[in-house]
């Protein structure tokens, strides 16, 4: 098995503990969409765990920096091309009521059909975009 | 949206808040180490042609297999969670377009940067450039669509 297999195994089976974590102390979906979109507006009144989260995986971004900065990769876009992935990003989770994580893990491990389908979408498009715009 | 703390003390204020700190961070770390954070990986996981990268359909796996097992024992034993006074799980089943057209328009996103909100908070916290244009863009994505629903 090669090493980046292992490593998006250990990666991917401590992104479920953490939602794991956020389900037994809060009662929350670690959906990452849903807790950073919750704190804009309209403000709901749970802003502290959904604070603490992202500070969270703030401070996650930050040790990365100071430990091994190349795990952060370059982007492969244009400036306007990050832009435009972002606004598509924003708008398409909210409408869609999820991401990767909120639907991707949680909602396929509730084996929700929403997310199901909402995954199957959104990685078909997902790819048929990277094909089009090509890896470089 | 009810909250109802079932803490009041402030150490058990303290303690819900530095968890859910602490989920957010191991949350990260995750990321990174699944290689998430990195563009260029997940264009090429997505990306099925010539050298195909399929190491980040692992991290989904990984992620349910701890996940599904574990949240479902933790529903099961437990009538509400630590820090309140009942589970927040979503209900709707129905099928609709807003689904549809918002995970369709995500994937568009997601396939031309190669970052989700996840992933961009890391690398926006990081200090990269690219990280925290994608995050600025995204903040800017969710405000229309919420705005465009009050309409």
């Amino acid at each position: 098995m090669p090493s980046s297999w292992i490593f998006a195994l250990g990666g991917g089976a401590l992104i479920g503990a953490a939602a794991v974590l956020l389900l037994l102390t809060h009662g929350r979906i670690a959906g990452i969409s849903g807790v950073i979109g919750s704190l804009l507006p309209p403000l709901p009144s749970d802003r502290g765990w959904r604070l603490a989260f992202v500070a969270g995986l703030a401070l996650a971004g930050l040790g990365t920096a100071l430990i091994a900065p190349s795990a952060i990769g370059a982007s492969v876009r244009s400036s306007t091309a990050v832009v435009i992935a972002g606004l598509l990003v924003g708008f398409g989770t909210r409408l869609g009521g999820g991401c990767t994580s909120g639907h991707g893990v949680c909602g396929l491990s509730r084996l929700s059909a929403r997310s199901l389908v909402a995954v199957a979408i959104f990685m078909t498009t997902g790819a048929a975009t990277a094909m089009i715009a090509g890896a470089s | 949206m009810s909250t109802s703390f079932v803490c009041g003390g402030l150490r058990c204020r303290v303690m819900s808040i530095v968890l859910a700190g602490l989920a957010g961070t191991a949350f990260g770390v995750g990321l990174v180490l699944s290689g998430m954070t990195t563009p260029a990986k997940v264009i090429g996981f997505l990306d099925l042609r010539g050298a195909w990268d399929p190491s980040l359909g692992l991290v989904m796996a990984g992620a349910i297999a701890v996940y599904a097992p574990l949240s479902r024992a933790i529903r099961r034993a437990r009538r509400q969670p630590w820090f309140d006074g009942t589970f927040h799980l979503p209900t709707r089943r129905d099928l609709d377009g807003k689904l549809a057209v918002g995970a369709a328009i995500f994937g568009v996103g997601w396939g031309l940067g190669g970052l989700c909100p996840g992933p961009g908070v890391v690398a926006a916290a990081a200090g990269s450039e690219t990280g925290l244009l994608f995050v600025a863009a995204m903040l800017v994505g969710m405000l229309a669509q919420h705005g465009w629903v009050r309409r």
